[in-house]
């Protein structure tokens, strides 16, 4: 019974990671594509464990962790280079870029 | 000894159903959350169906596998524990992040009546009506 729900679990999250990429390669703004790569990246992170589950090893959960941390981090730079053009900010800029607000 | 044995057997027996039923339950939520990106007609809407229900799915899931090798090798994986709690602080964080990139550069919202926190970022500076005219993408 583990072993078939195992499977119907893997196609399930098989076939939400294809509906994310259809919205990542249709989405009409940058931000949609943005919030699918992000749940295709946390649905990665389901078929790592029930892998892991089902080869009955505890070898590939680091891949997981390492897969999670890389998500956040690419959606965080993503979502901050949309919003203002740049990464990492810095303050005397910041305020700058507020004052003629034209270069964004 | 032979009581013990038995013990753990009965454990196996009574966790089998509960993993399997947390295992299927998670992936049924994560297909939900993929439908909902697909039909919802807002990058905000999307969010929601993306960051809660998918979040949920994720967490049922990795309790599924936390439960399977606590209960099939004896000892608990502190490295699905330390998953559980990254994906629970961080997806919250990313949907955050990223539908408020989505209003300041001027994504459309689907229907709305009024928008207060337009004016509101006027006053910090933050022109969203010239975003929607020149859209990023």
């Amino acid at each position: 019974m583990l072993q078939i729900s195992m499977f119907i679990a893997l196609i399930l999250l098989t076939l939400a990671v294809a509906g994310c990429m259809y919205r990542v390669l249709r989405g009409p703004s940058m931000a949609d594509r943005i919030t699918a790569l992000d749940t295709v990246g946390v649905n990665i992170i389901a078929i790592i464990v029930v892998l892991s589950m089902m080869l009955d090893t505890q070898a590939y959960l680091e891949v997981m962790l390492l897969v999670g941390i890389l998500a956040f981090l690419g959606t965080v730079a993503f979502a901050k280079y949309i919003e203002r053009g740049v990464v990492i900010e810095h303050e005397q800029e910041d305020r700058d870029d507020i004052d003629d607000s034209d270069d964004r | 000894m032979n009581k013990k044995t038995e013990m753990i057997s009965m454990i196996q027996m009574i966790g089998e159903p509960i993993i399997a039923i947390l295992i299927v339950i998670g992936a049924v939520l994560s297909v939900l959350s993929a439908f909902g990106i697909i039909r919802f007609p807002d990058v905000y809407l999307r969010a929601h169906a993306a960051t809660k229900s998918a979040t949920l799915g994720v967490l049922c899931v990795l309790l599924g596998g936390f439960l399977f090798f606590w209960v099939f090798d004896g000892y608990p994986s502190m490295r699905i524990l330390l998953g559980i709690v990254f994906v629970f602080i961080t997806a919250p964080v990313a949907g955050h992040l990223n539908a408020r990139a989505a209003y300041r550069t001027g994504v459309p919202l689907w229907k709305l009546a009024k928008d207060e926190l337009k004016p509101a970022l006027k006053k910090k500076g933050i022109d969203r009506e010239k975003a929607e005219k020149e859209p990023l993408n």
